[in-house]
């Protein structure tokens, strides 16, 4: 048997479609931990690039915070995390969050950085309040870029957040749990996939997203 | 916190020992990568039409969670170091390849024809015009592929054993010693942050002709020529 047979063996089986083990569920899960992660992650890393991206300080601080984030693996702090804190969902969202945020803030900051300093100079002049040049100028100028930053956090999450189930919560990553567990490969093979069309609606969402809020001035390809 | 350098014997490996297997699983891959994005970005430069599907492709694999693929290779390749490697081998090279193409289409076209009209072939021309001015996309694309490499060794612990340092965390949870834990991720962040300076060093070597000294602000005109790390990855 292939990869192939696996994937058609496991979406076939009538039993994987339905209850609290059933793909809509995980899938369900999966989606949630992934959200929360994204929300709180960019709810760090959008407001801080975003101003220091503005006032154009604190670059190198940035820069290495992020790469100190970047150094931290995912799995080794959501076992430590569970042996400090316990099981919940607390110790799954700290690796999440710890993996998410430097490519959101180092993006969105270079975003805004990087934006054609005249339109800024000109809306200044014109007496424009820095945070109106901020949201009025700066960000919809720099939105395909911040918007960049934003999808490769999320790919990253919804790819990662199956170690959720290692510490026993849900998502998709039971199946590849339990499937190393039980020496199922039909659904290890069957998570993976599952895991892999939750990143590629994302990649699909992100694009739909840059359609709608990019303005047709900015957008070049 | 007593005993934090006190490995359990059933590792087989003193606490050296752990860091020496976790480079090798570690940065084998990396390498491999290179060498298998270095061929793949220059079909993709010269081809066009290539880029798009190679990109799709990459995608979808790098999406796919490292613990699926350790899982359904130990079918092909057992409990070993190699089940671990091929999965990073294949990570590495979905972040260099848009890195490198990115990097080595964002040499001038004017450099290009010289280097054309001096008589250099489309491999040569490669190899000592374009890839030495991508040099910092590159490297940037290599801290990447480095950071997540060394992070992402110590999963192959849940396929026994395979982890390396992340053995430690298993170790951790059996015995009950979050100390290990603790050994584990500030050793595998002081690796990630030590090679990653390395490279920078690197960059800095192979990059003579670029501005000494960060702290500098850019003028706005050079701004556009800097091309950013993370948006040059993904």
């Amino acid at each position: 048997m292939n990869v192939l047979d696996f994937v058609n063996a496991f979406f076939s089986d009538s039993a994987h479609w339905q209850g609290y083990d059933g793909i809509p569920q995980r899938f369900r899960e999966h989606v949630q931990y992934s959200l929360l992660a994204l929300a709180v992650a960019a709810a760090i890393g959008l407001p801080v690039g975003l101003l220091t991206g503005h006032t154009g300080r604190g670059g190198n601080a940035l820069a290495f915070i992020a790469n100190a984030a970047r150094a931290l693996p995912s799995f080794g702090l959501l076992v430590l995390a569970v042996l400090l804190i316990g099981f919940g969902l607390l110790p799954v969202m700290i690796p999440l969050v710890v993996l998410a945020v430097p490519p959101i803030l180092v993006t969105t900051y270079e975003a805004v950085r990087s934006v054609d300093p005249a339109p800024v100079d000109a809306a200044r002049g014109m007496g424009m309040h820095e945070s109106r040049i901020l949201f009025r100028v700066e960000l919809p100028v720099a939105l395909p870029l911040v918007l960049s930053g934003l999808r490769s956090a999320a790919i990253q999450i919804v790819s990662t957040a199956t170690i959720a189930a290692y510490v026993s919560l849900g998502g998709l990553g039971r199946y590849i749990i339990d499937g190393l567990y039980q020496r199922d490969y039909e659904k290890v093979v069957g998570g993976a996939t599952l895991v892999a069309v939750l990143a590629l609606l994302t990649l699909a969402l992100f694009w739909a997203a840059g359609r709608l809020a990019v303005s047709p001035g900015v957008r070049r390809r | 916190m007593s005993g934090f350098f006190d490995i359990p014997s059933d590792l087989q490996h003193s606490w050296t020992g752990l860091i020496g297997l976790h480079m090798r699983e570690a940065l084998l891959p990396v390498a491999a990568g290179l060498l298998l994005a270095l061929p793949l970005a220059l079909l993709c430069g010269r081809f066009r039409w290539l880029y798009p599907p190679v990109l799709g492709v990459t995608t979808v694999l790098y999406a796919v969670p490292s613990l699926a693929f350790f899982v359904v290779l130990i079918d092909y390749t057992g409990q070993t170091e190699l089940t671990v490697m091929i999965p990073l081998a294949l990570y590495s090279l979905v972040v260099l390849v848009p890195a490198i193409v990115d990097g080595v289409r964002s040499v001038p076209d004017e450099t290009l024809a010289a280097a054309t009209a001096m008589g250099f072939g489309p491999v040569r021309r490669y190899a000592q015009v374009q890839l030495p001015i991508a040099a910092p996309a590159v490297i940037a694309g290599l801290r990447v592929a480095t950071a997540s490499s060394i992070s992402l060794v110590s999963v192959g612990a849940l396929i026994g054993n395979q982890g390396a340092l992340g053995n430690l965390l298993a170790a951790a949870q059996k015995y009950d010693r979050p100390e290990l834990a603790v050994n584990a991720v500030l050793t595998m962040a002081a690796l990630a942050i030590v090679c990653d300076a390395l490279l920078v060093l690197l960059r800095t070597l192979l990059t003579p002709w670029m501005p000494r000294g960060g702290t500098a602000r850019p003028k706005p005109a050079a701004r556009r020529a800097e091309i950013t790390p993370e948006g040059a990855v993904r």
